[in-house]
């Protein structure tokens, strides 16, 4: 078979892409290596995307202008961004909204307990599935074809040209059904390789073997790899990805929003030998939930404990998994598989620590510790009313950033420094090119649907010139 | 009335909400669905009545299923639309006055149906033996073939038990499901705004997704039809009660009169409304749906397209011979309708009124 563009992916980016495309006129195919039931990749996950805009609109409030997103932007990557691809991302931001509900795409206010979200990022009515659900609509009834089960096995490239493409159907099912297709253009929309530990084991060693992964199982970096092999060049480094400390008890793959833990200002956390490793009350809870995967990932076998006491119960977002239990501190370490004597010495520690002062969990407080190493520097209150309870952390990836280089036109860029004329990639298959590290809650789903639509404009102007 | 301790005795599915919920609360994600969701978030665990509630607040558009990122084949199988529509099955018959009747939920369709099937027939059977046989087949007039007076001693009781059992019920239901201190009126207009309007089966504005990922509004109209088509034929009989006996102008009533002005369009509706569900249900995705059976969806709305059909067969062929059978077929739908309204999903309509009045008080005093 013969089509106008070929999408590999089947999320948020893949489906805008396929929907500006095929509303441009061209012939679309899009192969989603996941089955029907799990389509969509990380999209299913998602609830917002963050969009710059210059005033409120009834559900976003006020105004979050370009440069501040900018500024937002270059704090948590500390520079590692392509400013060229980094303003382009944020200034098309400003058209989402409008674009996305275009497309049946609708909205909320910001979700119980995200409040602090409400002004930058728009909230999916329903969620990221329902999100996906529309785009899915849109993009059937623009005649967009889409095959489930159907994974991109080979691509035909020659110096950077895009011929066409092995699709393998049913390919989790023994002897998968090959189609040999060819395209005049290819998005790749795959999304990163979190899901394929070996390769995450390459950059992290045997750590990766504990960490859990947030999302879908089908991103394993299929596409990529062979994009890299072709000589496309490669950005942002292997071990760069959006990394957080989630529930232990979490699914390896899929479990999503509820596995985060939001208890960690209120409690302190222990490693497998029952010591502290970091302030846990450096900042507020959003500003430093990125950086808790990495700091649990460096922990010996990748785990944390959180110990927090019934004066803090109430304090966080209900989790899924019950917290575990118990009356005395050395009961609860040995219901979590801590030495006994070792994490009272440090809960000890950690109480003659706390200076008195007044707790105050919506602001900077006074409650903190002195003479502690490492230090809390907010929100440290003795850990002596019991019941006292425990939740395990694990770094839990959401996606990878490494990628492939694209330019503003959403074309990949050769190792030699040519652009290919019909390759396009969106989503966070390039996610690297702006997000070198850090991250910021929602860019994700705003470079995938920013990318998309400009790699499907793009696709559609090559083919029909 | 007895006194159970439900809290202490949570059943099956309402460990199985419970279970949902604790999901659900972690994620958020359907907070703008539909009352379902913020009415969860106010709580942090959920105990039976808490449960029966939140499954009775639920107006299964089916939205939050579609949308769901832990809907099955994922391991957490979050259906949160199937799990409160088999806990709402549940618990209409724990609330159900007197006690005794509440095995009738469990085959709730059968049950209906041979009630409907045996008023019918004794009708036409009373009679066919009681009343001048010339008069069941003389056009015209009702009251020769039934006197007013019969009709009343017969349907006054049928009336005024569902009336009683139906009350009690409610009581038992608001009263487990928690205090209201500070009740007004308010959460009273609030709650009869949200289900005049079906506000929540339209999946946060969508549209309600019943029979697969595409929302649609029918479901919607069709019940707007049937309950507003309803409403017009008890509107009906109510004012040709007032024109009997506080005007003393008995039927025959003409075209113009309110008991037709009423009960022709309310006819229509429920005709129009019943068979627009029963016809928009066959393509209803079985996902949603109670996985046990008891057919009372199904056999209330049956019901309710018998009592339109049959009442507007009357109207228009009261002048032909078809008259007395007719009359005896309608009224014995009518028998029926409501000697089984306490026992049937007819109850769905009070129990959602009172959880709305719940959550709009609820909601009141958590964001005031």
């Amino acid at each position: 078979m013969s089509w106008d563009v070929l999408i590999a992916g089947g999320g948020n980016a893949a489906l805008c892409a396929a929907i500006a495309a095929a509303k441009d006129g061209a012939r679309v195919l899009v192969a989603e290596a996941a089955p029907r039931a799990w389509r969509g990749g990380n999209t299913r996950h998602t609830r917002n995307c963050r969009i710059a805009h210059d005033e409120g609109n009834g559900i976003l409030t006020g105004p979050y202008p370009v440069d501040e997103f900018m500024d937002d932007l270059m704090r948590v990557t500390k520079g590692r961004t392509d400013e060229e691809l980094a303003t382009l991302t944020l200034e098309k931001s400003k058209e989402l909204w409008d674009f996305l509900e275009d497309q049946g795409v609708r909205f909320q206010p910001s979700l119980g307990g995200t409040l602090s979200l409400g002004r930058t990022n728009a909230f999916f009515l329903g969620g990221g599935r329902s999100m996906l659900n529309a785009l899915y609509r849109t993009a059937e009834d623009a005649g967009v074809e889409v095959r489930y089960d159907t994974r991109v096995a080979a691509l035909d490239i020659e110096d950077g040209f895009f011929k066409g493409a092995t699709l393998e159907r049913d390919w989790q099912n023994g002897g998968p059904e090959r189609e040999e297709v060819t395209a005049r253009a290819f998005v790749a929309a795959a999304g990163g390789f979190e899901a394929n530990i070996d390769w995450l084991k390459e950059a992290w060693g045997d750590a990766a073997e504990n960490f859990l992964i947030r999302g879908t199982p089908y991103n394993t970096g299929g596409v990529l790899r062979q994009l890299l092999d072709a000589g496309v060049q490669q950005v942002g480094e292997p071990d760069q990805c959006h990394a957080v400390a989630i529930d232990g008890r979490a699914p390896k793959f899929d479990g999503g929003i509820v596995t985060r833990l939001d208890c960690v200002p209120f409690g302190i956390v222990l490693n497998a030998e029952a010591q502290r490793f970091y302030d846990e009350g450096e900042d507020f809870w959003p500003k430093r939930y990125a950086i808790w995967g990495r700091l649990v990932a460096a922990q010996p076998e990748q785990v944390g404990h959180v110990l927090i006491d019934a004066k803090s119960i109430n304090l966080f977002m209900p989790s899924v998994f019950p917290p575990e239990r118990a009356d005395t501190i050395e009961e609860l370490a040995g219901k979590i598989g801590l030495d006994p004597a070792a994490t009272r010495a440090t809960v000890d520690a950690f109480n003659a620590a706390c200076v008195p002062g007044m707790f105050d969990h919506a602001a900077h407080d006074d409650c903190r510790t002195e003479g502690l190493d490492p230090p809390k520097s907010h929100w440290a209150r003795p850990i002596d009313t019991p019941p006292f309870y425990a939740y395990s952390l694990r770094p839990g990836i959401t996606f990878t950033y490494m990628g492939v280089r694209v330019n503003a036109d959403a074309r990949m860029v050769m190792e030699d420094g040519s652009v290919s004329p019909n390759l396009f990639a969106a989503g966070e298959i390039m996610a690297g090119n702006v997000l070198g590290q850090g991250y910021l809650a929602g860019i994700g789903m705003t470079i995938g649907s920013v990318f998309g639509r400009i790699a499907g404009e793009r696709a559609a102007a090559y083919v029909s010139n | 009335m007895s006194r159970i301790d439900l809290p202490s005795l949570a059943s099956a599915a309402q460990d199985e909400v419970a279970r949902q919920m604790s999901i659900c609360n972690a994620c958020r994600y359907c907070e703008g669905l539909c009352a379902v969701f913020p009415a969860m978030e106010l709580r942090r665990v959920f105990e039976g009545p808490d449960t029966d509630y939140l499954a009775n607040l639920c107006h299964n558009c089916g939205a939050c299923y579609y949308d769901c990122q832990y809907a099955p084949p994922h391991e957490f199988a979050v259906n949160v639309p199937q799990a409160l529509a088999e806990l709402r099955e549940e618990s209409y018959a724990r609330y159900a006055w007197p006690g005794f009747m509440a095995p009738v939920f469990e085959r709730n369709g059968v049950w209906i149906a041979l009630a409907a099937g045996l008023s019918v027939a004794l009708f036409i059977l009373g009679f066919a033996l009681w009343s001048d046989p010339g008069a069941l087949t003389a056009s015209g007039n009702f009251y020769a073939v039934m006197p007013h007076n019969a009709m009343v001693a017969v349907f006054a009781p049928a009336f005024l038990f569902p009336l009683v059992a139906i009350a009690l019920s409610l009581v038992r239901f608001w009263r487990l499901t928690g205090p209201t201190p500070g009740l007004t009126f308010a959460a009273l207009r609030q709650a009869t705004r949200d289900a005049a309007t079906l506000r929540y089966l339209d999946g946060g504005g969508m549209g309600c997704m019943t029979q697969s990922e595409r929302p649609d509004t029918w479901r919607r109209r069709f019940h707007h039809l049937t309950f507003y088509g309803f409403l017009l034929c008890f509107a009906s009989t109510s004012s040709g009660t007032i024109m009997h006996y506080v005007l003393d102008w008995p039927a025959p009533y003409a075209w113009w009169t309110p008991p037709k002005l009423f009960g022709v369009p309310g006819g229509l509706g429920l005709v129009i409304g019943a068979a627009g569900l029963i016809w928009y249900d066959r393509a209803r995705d079985g996902r949603l749906r109670p996985a046990k059976q008891t057919g009372m969806g199904a056999a209330f709305t049956w019901t309710l397209l018998a009592l339109g059909a049959t009442g507007l067969a009357l109207y228009w062929l009261r002048e032909t011979p078809a008259m007395g059978v007719l009359l005896a077929v309608h009224l014995g739908t009518v028998f029926a309708f409501f000697i089984t309204m306490p026992y049937g999903k007819f109850v769905h309509g009070l129990y959602r009124y009172a959880a709305l009045v719940r959550h709009a008080y609820e909601q009141k005093r958590a964001h005031p």
